[in-house]
């Protein structure tokens, strides 16, 4: 790969690692792994189970510490900042997304989306507006002072990702994103995440859904720790959807 | 049969026509019981004529097709090379993947993970363009039901390579260690 600037990435690590264990029983979860992602970029990283992807996102987002290597995110390096910092750059710099949704089940949409923005101290008025136009974003006003039990699936990540937005992140990361919902719910997401694409929002995947890593600009195979292989999925269609459904020769 | 697949058993090494029929039988298993050994001998022939393949009669042996040693000719062993390289999607052919990953690895002609992973490319790009259709769809539409199943497919497609990948990468660290 091309040298390229460093300012033009958003996220970059080098030599990142993260080891468990020792001796006989020490597992090395990410093993040395070089990521570079661009500004309005989205990434897939795929994998099975147990190849360290989700370890490699919690280390990203400052939600884990790594073994070695450096993480590089807005010009600062996560593994050299104190907690303090670390947990300030979380809540300011980086939005989440998970499997499970992990929504307060006993606040509404709306209570849920702007409870960040109250811990991050902004007004109550500011933090409700910014709240509320994002559910709008995400389709969800008529939604607002629903609780996540009276939302499907799809609506509930929906409402996550709003609330992984609320923080306007550098990059958002999301963990196996569609592992709770069936087809239909999995499109409403993904139609989701390509609007904030659209609107120029670097997004980090990982996943072992073909469906949600297809959707990316690039998608990395990672494999016992380490990166694999490369797709990029740029570019125009080929134009050949018939022939997939038996109407070519 | 396959003239591919029938060629790429013959990559490693010449074989008995019931050397290579046993060949095709640990292959496939069960999915291979349907096969024809008369469909074999009729491709073997058919590929004798094409000149990519050498039959030859073993002395002292009775002249019949399973008593003949099988090979590749020069021309031969270049069509098994290209068969490796060919990306056989979107006719999805199981069986003859799963063959050319066993022959390229029994004869060393090509890494199977490399095949893998071309094809995954290739499948994911095809995944990429199905997937954005159905999301422009309006829901419900009778295309966006057609759609979906174009994307199941590919995904589950993409799923069995992932075991592909797994079984093969297993293979060859048991081997190098």
């Amino acid at each position: 790969m091309n040298t390229i600037d460093a300012g033009a990435y958003v996220l970059r690590t080098r030599g990142l690692r993260k080891e468990y264990g020792r001796e006989a029983g020490l597992v090395r979860a990410v093993d040395g792994v070089d990521l570079e992602v661009a500004q309005g970029e989205t990434v897939a990283i795929m994998g099975p189970s147990g190849c360290g992807k989700s370890t490699l996102l919690y280390l990203l987002g400052g939600l884990d510490r790594a073994s070695g290597g450096e993480i590089w995110l807005d010009g600062q390096d996560l593994t050299q900042m104190s907690e303090r910092a670390l947990a300030r750059l979380r809540r300011d710099a980086i939005g989440f997304v998970f499997q499970a949704f992990q929504l307060m089940d006993e606040l509404t949409a709306v209570e849920n989306v702007e409870l960040p923005a109250l811990l991050a101290s902004r007004s109550p008025r500011a933090a409700r507006k910014r709240a509320l136009d994002l559910l709008e974003q995400v389709g969800l006003a008529d939604r607002a002072r629903f609780l996540p039990t009276q939302l499907s699936g799809g609506q509930r990540q929906r409402v996550a990702v709003a609330r992984a937005l609320v923080a306007d992140p550098l990059v958002v990361l999301a963990d196996e994103p569609t592992g709770n919902l069936d087809s239909a719910a999995t499109v409403e997401v993904l139609r989701l995440f390509d609007q904030l694409h659209t609107a120029g929002q670097t997004l980090v995947i990982v996943t072992h859904d073909p469906r949600v890593a297809a959707t990316a600009d690039r998608m990395i195979s990672m494999r016992d720790g380490a990166f694999t292989d490369q797709t990029m999925l740029q570019g125009g269609t080929s134009g050949r959807l018939g022939s997939l459904a038996g109407l070519e020769g | 049969m396959q003239q591919g697949a029938v060629l790429a058993m013959l990559a490693k090494e010449p074989a008995h026509g019931y050397q290579l029929r046993a060949r095709l039988r640990e292959a496939l298993g069960p999915v291979g019981e349907g096969m024809n050994d008369g469909q074999i001998y009729v491709t073997l022939t058919r590929l004798e004529k094409a000149g990519l393949v050498t039959a030859e009669q073993e002395p002292g042996l009775p002249d019949r097709p399973d008593r003949k040693v099988y090979g590749l000719t020069a021309a031969g062993q270049q069509r098994v090379t290209e068969w490796l390289a060919e990306v056989s999607w979107p006719k999805p052919d199981l069986a003859e993947f799963h063959l050319k990953l066993i022959a390229a690895a029994a004869a060393g002609l090509a890494d199977p993970v490399t095949i893998i992973d071309t094809q995954r490319r290739e499948l994911l790009r095809r995944l990429r363009d199905a997937q954005r259709a159905a999301m422009a769809e309006p829901d419900r539409s009778p295309a966006a039901l057609l759609l979906e199943g174009i994307v199941l497919s590919l995904q589950a497609d993409l799923h069995w390579l992932e075991a592909c990948e797994q079984n093969w990468t297993h293979q060859k660290e048991k081997h190098e260690s």
